[in-house]
């Protein structure tokens, strides 16, 4: 299988220019593939996805009773990211984090930027992510956000954009350090001749920025993992995560508040928690607080939270800063806390609930992409110029009901990656997923992060639950890799 | 450790042991009707005695033939104990304690499933010995891979004990159904049969190389002696239950001879009774009495594990929750 016939059909192409000819730092991976002998390819992808099936590296699917665990695709031909781009890209999301985080902060106690005017107070205080009882919070070391997973895009203009800030529980890191796993299996020659900045950090990085929020004077703080249970759509990423940690993973009934601590109840009793990561959203924590329906929570987290006897990665209430609407508000943001310009900037967001721009998102509907602003994960989405006319007469209509629930971007031409189509390779087009991780002491962003890929051709929509894929994504070392001259390695293949 | 994950440890391997057990008195059982002189499918019936769940087949399928006990045994996931069954919950448990257990010991429950789940979609049901063979040797990997890639801490114990809870329980019920079938069959007595329908038994247990090297001669007696008593094979009940009660003290630091809670109380008294036991008592009293009660002394053994560490009342560890903070 040979990249011969390979066409960028216009797109920006993550591993080649406009001419076809490979990227710097592509290239010698392309060289590889190219020399490979035919079919090679094919089968090492079918040792790769029967070793994703063997390891159980599935995600669950909502709704689909007979085979509820699929893995996540993954295609072999990693995303490759220079040295230079990564060199923006890294303090840019770092500056975006710190001022999300001043935000929120400011949003929970003293509401200058409301006051201000920078951004409409009841726009943010009727976000979908505000929590009221979060209200006077204030989580160790002013840190709100201690997990992100920022979604970037490129244009056809070769631009990473922000699309999306995930600051509630990003999750797919798992799959990232899988993939990578995976890859350096597959094809050890290649890792060797290209310099590939390591991913594998991160679960020493995750574990030691949760041991350092610990509340005060805990020596060695208990550490854990929460999961809503093995139904839950991420699942084997909580296990992965608290095995990669050696920290217990535990679901709402192991745990109880007693004497004002958070417990876990253990085979010779009650065991203190003292930080917990927590992969479930904030309605369901604690039934005392939030839904009072929850089946999953802990009555009287919260006031153990409030009184500093736990604490809990990511806070609750951070969701009010990666609200859609809030999102068009985000380089103001950067200016107001920061007094800098955003070094990586925004997607050109449309507010329906500014007359204007409603009024010129109703009139080009078949060319933009409107988002429910409380949605996630593909959901709730309207892609104009693949969208019927019914489609978008039924969505002229929620938005003229609801303009507060409802933003537009103008379609995005997102870059393409080759991806293995049966014999031969097609592009696709991804989008990237970094990790941060926001302790006292830094800031880490993982190098790299998920590459996700839309499988289905043409299509734009990215997430798992609706067709996505993911690849390897490699950051080069700024030194750069191997020169090309240097000699092949005799061994075959990659 | 967690209590949830305690339990879940112990079920996968309570399941995993239970699916090979099924397996190898299908083998045995299958093997050993071939050697019949009529092939009688009443054979059977004891077989799914042997599992106790012969009213749910008897709901499910009414007459007992070879093809539909097999598919009950195996396939059928309305019998929460066939292989199919039991090797699904016990990757479920073990799907719950990912993180706890090792990758390997996850890799190879997931694999042994994926295994049965493509073999439950072909339609023959014309099993080979290499079917069941396979099975069994997944379970046996499966315990390999625990013992040399897991810390020996309170996690393995808890999966030990369960692994060995289960063995004793299956080796008393399959010399409980084979023991009075076998009996009354005079019309083999001194026949080339006799010796294949005891030789079946022991390799229900997979027994009869040890037991031959143990004891020579096949003789009835002597085959109760050594699946009950025998403190060196490990399908011995008295060896299980001398194993699960030293699992049990690592995981609480107990002495032998001593109890402080209810499950060392209860497996102590039971090992104690087969430690001091004889053959010619247990004849007397009756054997099948005799493996009726021990069977009810193990369900009781699980019982008690399971109000001990399993579903712990918070009342009862007041004190145990300054454990942590003195540290």
């Amino acid at each position: 299988m040979k990249f011969d016939g390979y066409n960028t059909e216009g797109f920006y192409d993550e591993l080649f220019d406009p001419q076809g000819k490979p990227r710097s730092g592509a290239d010698l991976l392309i060289e590889r593939i190219n020399a490979l002998p035919e079919a090679e390819l094919q089968r090492r992808q079918k040792a790769a996805e029967s070793s994703l099936l063997n390891l159980g590296i599935t995600f669950n699917v909502y709704g689909n009773d007979s085979q509820t665990e699929k893995i996540f695709p993954f295609d072999m031909v990693p995303r490759i990211i220079q040295a230079e781009e990564w060199q923006t890209l890294e303090p840019g999301l770092k500056q975006r984090i710190k001022a999300l985080n001043c935000f929120i902060d400011d949003v929970y106690n003293e509401q200058k930027i409301l006051k201000d005017k920078i951004i409409p107070a009841d726009l943010v205080l009727s976000a979908d992510g505000f929590r009221k009882p979060c209200i006077g919070l204030k989580p160790p070391g002013g840190i709100w956000c201690h997990i992100t997973g920022t979604d970037l895009v490129r244009g056809g203009d070769g631009e990473f954009y922000v699309l999306e800030d995930n600051l509630r529980c990003p999750s797919g890191v798992s799959y990232v350090l899988e993939n990578r796993l995976l890859m350096k299996r597959i094809f050890p020659m290649v890792f060797d001749a290209c310099s590939v900045q390591p991913v594998n950090e991160y679960p020493n990085r995750l574990l030691d920025m949760l041991q350092e929020i610990a509340p005060l004077g805990v020596r060695s703080p208990m550490v854990v993992v929460w999961t809503p249970g093995m139904y839950n759509s991420a699942y084997f990423e909580h296990s992965f995560l608290a095995q990669q940690m050696g920290v217990p993973l535990v679901e709402g009934s192991d745990l109880v508040v007693h004497r004002g601590e958070v417990m876990m109840r253990t085979t010779k009793g009650l065991e203190r928690v003292d930080v917990i990561y927590r992969r479930i959203d904030d309605d369901f924590m604690d039934p005392k607080v939030f839904r009072s329906d929850s089946m999953l929570g802990v009555p009287g987290l919260m006031e153990a939270y409030r009184r500093g006897k736990v604490a809990l990665a990511n806070a609750p209430g951070t969701g009010v800063a990666d609200d859609k609407a809030v999102y068009a508000y985000v380089p103001d943001i950067i200016r107001y806390y920061l007094n800098e310009e955003p070094i990586i900037k925004n997607v050109k967001t449309f507010a329906c609930w500014r007359e204007d721009e409603r009024k010129y998102v109703l009139e080009n509907l078949d060319k933009l992409v409107v988002k429910a602003v409380n949605e996630s994960g593909g959901y709730g989405m309207l892609v104009g110029p693949h969208s019927t006319k019914a489609e978008q007469e039924e969505f002229a209509k929620r938005i003229k009901a609801s303009p507060r629930t409802y933003i537009a971007q103008p379609t995005l031409d997102l870059s393409r990656v080759p991806v293995m189509v049966e014999d031969h390779f097609e592009g696709r087009h991804v989008d990237l997923r970094p990790y941060i991780l926001y302790g006292s002491s830094d800031i880490y962003v993982m190098p790299g992060g998920l590459t996700r890929v839309a499988l289905k051709k043409g299509s734009l929509v990215v997430n798992s639950s609706q067709g996505g894929g993911s690849k390897d994504t490699w950051v080069l070392n700024a030194e750069g890799g191997r020169s090309p001259e240097s000699p092949m390695p005799k061994e075959e293949g990659l | 450790m967690l209590s949830r994950v305690a339990s879940s440890i112990y079920w996968l391997n309570r399941y995993s042991e239970r699916a090979e057990n099924v397996a190898r008195f299908i083998d045995a059982n299958y093997q050993m009707a071939l050697d019949l002189p009529e092939s009688t499918s009443s054979q059977w019936q004891p077989l799914i005695n042997t599992t106790g769940d012969h009213e749910l087949f008897e709901k499910l399928y009414g007459e007992v033939t070879r093809e539909k006990a097999i598919e009950f045994l195996v396939f059928d996931r309305n019998n929460p104990n066939s292989i199919h069954s039991c090797v699904r919950a016990a990757r479920e448990n073990a799907r719950s304690v990912r993180e706890y257990i090792s990758s390997e010991m996850w890799e190879q429950l997931n694999t042994f499933y994926l295994m049965i789940n493509s073999a439950a979609k072909e339609d023959s049901l014309d099993l080979p010995h290499q079917f069941f063979a396979d099975i069994m040797t997944a379970s046996h990997t499966f315990i390999g891979i625990t013992d040399s890639t897991m810390n020996h801490g309170e996690g393995w114990h808890f999966g030990r004990l369960g692994r060995l809870l289960e063995r004793a329980d299956k080796t008393l019920r399959i010399l409980d159904v084979k023991y009075f079938i076998l009996l009354p069959s005079v019309d083999y007595v001194g026949s080339p049969y006799d010796n294949i329908l005891w030789g079946a038994l022991l390799r229900s247990g997979s027994a009869f190389e040890m037991y031959r090297k143990r004891h020579g001669r096949i003789d009835p007696k002597k085959i109760v002696d050594f699946l009950l008593l025998d403190l060196h094979f490990p399908r011995a009940v008295h060896y299980c239950l001398d194993a699960a009660m030293s699992s049990l003290q690592h995981i609480t630091g107990g002495r032998r001879g001593t109890y402080s809670n209810k499950a060392e109380q209860v497996l102590g008294r039971l090992l104690a009774d087969f430690d001091f036991a004889s053959l010619e008592e247990i004849f007397e009293q009756g054997l099948h009495e005799y493996l009726v009660k021990t069977e009810a002394e193990i369900l009781d053994v699980g019982i008690s594990i399971r109000e001990v560490f399993f579903t712990p009342q918070i009342a009862d560890h007041d004190s145990a929750t300054v454990m942590r903070a003195l540290e």
